[in-house]
Formats: structure tokens, C-alpha cells, sequence
């Protein structure tokens, strides 16, 4: 049974910060004792405002951008995992800041269309469309 | 009055990585306070919202936060440019950002549209020259 077959027959609309790091074959640098939190909804941008216009529970945000306002975003709408892409590295300032927010850090080489879908394929979903 | 509650943000546009803080400790007293966390998310996304514009376009200012039983109210005042065509500068996608600013993840013209979707009440009030005061107020 392949990946994606895996992990819509077991979990539906929904996976694990663990699930994230496994689909994305991403790497954790903060917040793993959270693997097991339930992400329900994703979203994927580099510009912040437009993040911030999606509000959603349990979400995880992939970004290529990488600045301390990516954690204070993620802070302001109660997102607890981040994906950064195309192999962007946080500061040890963006880890410290996630550590004090319990918020899990996962890094991924690949890009965003291609980590989006992989989310995707895998049974996650955005929202509905403006 | 008793029993509301005044806190007062000095917000200084030297260092953008430090923008959002006021924005971040007015979110945790809430939370301590056991507000709502509806209205904690209301609260905190247009407070930031507003606190990066004053930073990026406006050179810091003052952010007053109002908490009395019924409601919430932010004053933004900055001694900025002024905004010089609001009903533009409130549309989806109209920004006078630099690039600079784009590159750090804002910029993208939601800012504004953004501070009215989460709020339940704004006023803003702008001269050119001398500065602009956003009033927004969310409700329990």
C-alpha cells in the first residue's frame, strides 16, 4: 500500500505533525514531543497578511519565508506547526520564539507546490475559497 | 473606571523583527484572563496587523487597549505620512508597501481589509503630514 493510500484510509480529512514530517520527508528542529497534535486544515504563502486572512483550527502553515514574523503570524492564529520549504533555516531567534509558543518547526527540501500537494494528496484540504 | 483595564504600547519601527510584540502580550493577558478565544483571535490578528503598518509605513506610534466587560478597543496612533486615498488603501490588494517590505511578508495590500474583517467596529482618521489614529473595537 503506498503512501498516500496509507494515510487517507486512516486518518481522513485530517493527519499528525508526524504524518507532516513523514509526507514531506521534512526534518523536525523544534517541537517534536508535539507530533502527535492533530492538523486538520493547511496553508501555504510567503506573504503573512494573506495568512492572516485565513483563519482556521488546528492548521499547519507552509512558508518560504523565513523572518521572526512567520512565528508571530503563526502565533496571532493559533497555528502550532510550520513548514519551511525549499530548505530555508530558521535562526536560533525563530527556534527560541517557537520553543516559548509550542510550536513544532519542520524544515523540507521540497517546494511549495509540490509540499502543498503531497498535504493534499494525502487527504488534507485548505478551506473553502474566499 | 474600575472595572476596565488600560494598556499602553510604545511601538518603535527600529527593529522589524520586533514588530508584533505589543500585539503578542496583549493575546497572553487575554488568554490569562480567560477571554473568549474567538475574541482573542480578533483581537490579536487586527492589533498586529495595525502594529506592522504602523512600522512599516509610519515609524512607530502609540497603541492604547481598552478592556472593559463589554468590549475591546484598540487606538493606533502614529505621526506618519497619512493615508492619502482610504477607500483605496481599505481594497483587497492595493498597497503602497515597498519592495523591501514585501520581501519580509507583508506588503500584499490586506492589511487594512484585514484590521476591518476581524474588528466589529473601525474608525480611522488621517491627515496628510501629520498622522493617521485607527480606532478598532471588537465586542464579547
Amino acid at each position: 500500500m503506498n503512501t498516500i493510500q496509507r494515510f487517507t484510509k486512516r486518518k481522513g480529512h485530517y493527519m499528525t505533525i508526524n504524518d507532516v514530517q513523514t509526507i514531506l520527508h521534512g526534518r523536525f528542529i523544534c517541537g517534536e514531543e508535539h507530533a502527535d497534535r492533530e492538523i486538520h486544515s493547511a496553508c501555504g504563502s510567503d506573504m503573512m497578511s494573506d495568512v492572516l486572512a485565513f483563519v482556521k483550527d488546528q492548521a499547519v502553515l507552509l512558508t518560504g519565508l523565513c523572518n521572526p514574523q512567520v512565528i508571530r503570524t503563526a502565533e496571532m492564529i493559533d497555528i502550532y506547526c510550520i513548514v519551511f520549504i525549499r530548505g530555508k533555516k530558521p535562526t536560533e531567534e525563530m527556534i527560541e520564539m517557537a520553543k516559548e509558543r509550542d510550536i513544532a518547526i519542520i524544515c523540507t527540501d521540497h517546494r511549495m507546490f509540490n509540499a502543498c500537494g503531497m498535504l493534499y494528496d494525502n487527504g488534507l484540504r485548505g478551506g473553502k475559497p474566499y | 473606571m474600575s472595572d476596565s483595564l488600560k494598556l499602553q504600547y510604545i511601538i518603535s519601527d527600529e527593529d522589524f523583527t520586533r514588530a508584533g510584540e505589543a500585539s503578542g502580550d496583549v493575546k497572553s493577558k487575554l488568554k490569562m484572563m480567560g477571554v473568549n478565544p474567538d475574541v482573542i483571535r480578533k483581537v490579536s490578528i487586527a492589533m498586529y496587523e495595525g502594529e506592522i503598518n504602523m512600522v512599516i509605513h509610519a515609524n512607530g506610534g502609540v497603541i492604547d487597549v481598552i478592556i472593559t466587560p463589554k468590549d475591546i478597543t484598540m487606538i493606533l496612533k502614529d505621526k506618519g505620512p497619512g493615508i492619502k486615498d482610504v477607500d483605496l488603501a481599505m481594497q483587497a490588494g492595493y498597497s503602497t508597501a515597498s519592495e523591501n517590505v514585501r520581501a519580509l511578508g507583508f506588503g500584499a495590500g490586506m492589511g487594512l481589509p484585514n484590521m476591518k474583517k476581524y474588528s466589529d467596529e473601525m474608525n480611522i482618521e488621517t491627515e496628510l503630514g501629520v498622522g493617521t489614529t485607527v480606532t478598532m473595537k471588537v465586542n464579547f
